[in-house]
């Protein structure tokens, strides 16, 4: 009876079902977590709170704390990242070059909270002596590099190489080449991806809890404690006034929005142009 | 030999010292805990990996990290055992069942899930997901089955149990997105030939599918135990952070490595304790570093990610 057709089929059947029931499990918390960001965040929004400092109950200092981390850790970790992956792809045939992807990508799931160790241990208790943006950005960029090297690899490996050779056939260098043909092709994916990328490192929190701390006071300079919004959000859900944890839910729409509508955007715009 | 300074020359050196800068952050991390926990481990030798007391009272310091380590691992197998049928769902979905006008919204929706910031995870789980755990599973599970070691004491929402559910959310995207990919590598002339001896479509998945990409699944799940492992805020903000806690039960309060030195690691007043939470990040490390060398192997052996650069 079990290998009757009838009951292979509803088997069959059942297991369609069973795989849709699991798509639907998987968006339910997303879902969720949406509605109740939205719902418990919105009625906290207001001019004043975008903008005033922490004693007068705003997030002001943890906004302009994430842009000024997004800023530093950009440019620490952009150019390695993207120069990482240019080698890996155009250069990247030989063993040194399969060691150094093997290692990127085993760092792409690195724990966060021991990047935020490290840079403790050098810039707070070392170099600088204080906590500091700077240890907030040094840690966020120990994380973005390997993502950004991976994207931009696998972006320039997308560009054929008939390209390459068109433009060697001309006598162009190899260097002249990737910035001149290869890096204009592959533009589109390096920057969805980058962006991507700092998008998911703008949202760290363990890191930036070891490193900047948090501050109620706008940027004190970089040799002080800065506030960040994940790190808004995590200390204050630890508040038990329930103000504070109205002030978390605020910052955490504020975040996901940051974080939401550069994914969305990034991706509606790199999809438009593969269209055309 | 020399080299012509040329332009070429220069920017191939230039740009193999840059892809050198992973493996730079590596040796930098692992000098720095290694560095830093020589005092604790100097101090505890063995104990500090088999030690079960975490005491930080000046004079009658113990610091055994192995509650934690047990805690880790509770969190991350709950994470697996309900994350992984989940995952494993939805890449077969996306990959054998949907029709192309679904399948791009859901795998939109899946990566959508993996941008939420862990900390906006940790915020759900903290004032929402907590009481549909413990209301919902915990409470009944206690009631009926309280006489089961694993469901009893009072169940609070703020548990092991609930860090695993969040992290069972969290590594959906991973496993999932992994998965596919090796699901979409199996070549279709294994699906043809099965379809052609009258399989079922379900009998292909599991008997031919789902076999041939074995090795590149199995990576997926370690994978996702990866990112369980070292994942800190959202398994912070709903463990409970009991100190010193050996699990006992899924609904008791406790710590993982990551939380605990999320929790601890600023306020440590003396050295000595300060580099025991340096320690328990040398031992994470340590752990997500066989992981994820061990997933990356099994998922490159599948998709057969040679050194694909052009030359």
């Amino acid at each position: 009876m079990f290998h009757s057709y009838g009951f292979r089929k509803f088997k069959n059947k059942l297991f369609f079902v069973l795989c849709l029931l699991c798509v639907v499990i998987a968006v339910v918390p997303l879902l969720s977590i949406l509605y109740e960001v939205i719902a418990r965040g919105a009625p906290q929004i207001n001019l004043e709170f975008l903008t005033a400092n922490g004693l007068q109950g705003g997030i002001g200092p943890a906004i302009q704390g994430t842009l000024i981390l997004i800023g530093l850790t950009s440019i620490m970790g952009i150019p390695l990242g993207v120069l990482s992956g240019i080698y890996l792809a155009e250069y990247g045939n030989n063993k040194y070059a399969s060691w150094m992807r093997t290692i990127n990508d085993i760092l792409t799931e690195f724990p966060s909270i021991v990047v935020g160790i490290t840079a403790y241990s050098i810039i707070v208790v070392g170099l600088i002596g204080t906590f500091s943006p700077i240890a907030g950005a040094i840690a966020l960029s120990f994380m973005l590099v390997p993502i950004v090297a991976r994207t931009t690899e696998e972006s320039i490996k997308l560009v054929p190489n008939s390209v390459r050779e068109a433009s060697m056939a001309l006598g162009a260098h190899r260097w002249r080449t990737i910035f001149s043909v290869v890096l204009p092709s592959a533009k589109n994916g390096m920057i969805t991806g980058t962006l991507l990328a700092v998008a998911r490192v703008a949202g760290e929190t363990a890191p930036i809890l070891l490193t900047i701390m948090g501050n109620s006071y706008f940027f004190q300079g970089m040799n002080q404690p800065m506030d960040a919004l994940p790190l808004r959000i995590f200390l204050n859900s630890r508040q038990p006034s329930a103000e504070l944890q109205a002030e978390a839910w605020g910052a955490a729409l504020i975040l996901i929005l940051m974080v939401l509508v550069l994914n969305i955007g990034v991706r509606l715009a790199s999809r438009g142009r593969l269209r055309r | 030999m020399t080299k012509k300074l040329t332009g070429d020359n220069i920017f191939k050196v230039l740009a193999a010292v840059m892809a050198a800068s992973a493996a730079v952050i590596l040796i930098i991390n692992a000098y720095i805990l290694i560095t830093g926990s020589t005092l604790i481990l100097q101090q505890e030798g063995i104990n500090f990996l088999i030690g079960k007391n975490w005491n930080p009272v000046i004079g009658r310091e113990s610091f055994g990290v192995l509650p934690f380590v047990m805690g880790t691992l509770v969190t991350s197998s709950i994470a697996l055992l309900i994350g992984v049928p989940l995952s494993l769902g939805i890449a077969i979905f996306l990959v054998e069942m949907a029709p192309k006008a679904v399948k791009v919204p859901i795998s939109y929706l899946v990566e959508l899930l993996a941008a939420v910031p862990s900390v906006i995870f940790g915020l759900w789980g903290l004032f929402i997901l907590r009481f549909w755990v413990q209301n919902y599973v915990e409470t009944p599970l206690n009631t009926y089955l309280g006489w089961f070691p694993l469901f009893s004491g009072t169940p609070l929402g703020l548990d092991f149990f609930t860090a695993g559910i969040i992290l069972a959310i969290m590594i959906i995207p991973t496993v999932a997105s992994v998965s596919r990919e090796v699901l979409t590598a199996v070549p279709d002339s294994i699906r043809e030939g099965a379809y052609s001896i009258g399989a079922t479509k379900w009998e292909v998945i599991r008997h031919w599918v789902l076999s041939y990409g074995r090795s590149g699944i199995f990576g997926a799940v370690i994978l996702g135990l990866g990112r369980a492992v070292g994942e800190t805020m959202a398994v912070t903000m709903v463990i409970g952070n009991a100190p010193n806690a050996m699990p006992t039960s899924l609904f008791s309060p406790g710590q993982t490595l990551p939380s605990l030195i999320a929790n601890g690691f600023l306020e440590a007043p003396t050295p000595l304790e300060k580099s025991a939470y340096i320690g328990a990040g040398l031992v994470l490390l340590l752990i997500s570093l066989i992981i994820n060398i061990v997933a990356h192997v099994m998922v490159t052996r599948v998709l057969k990610v040679k050194g694909g650069a052009v030359e």
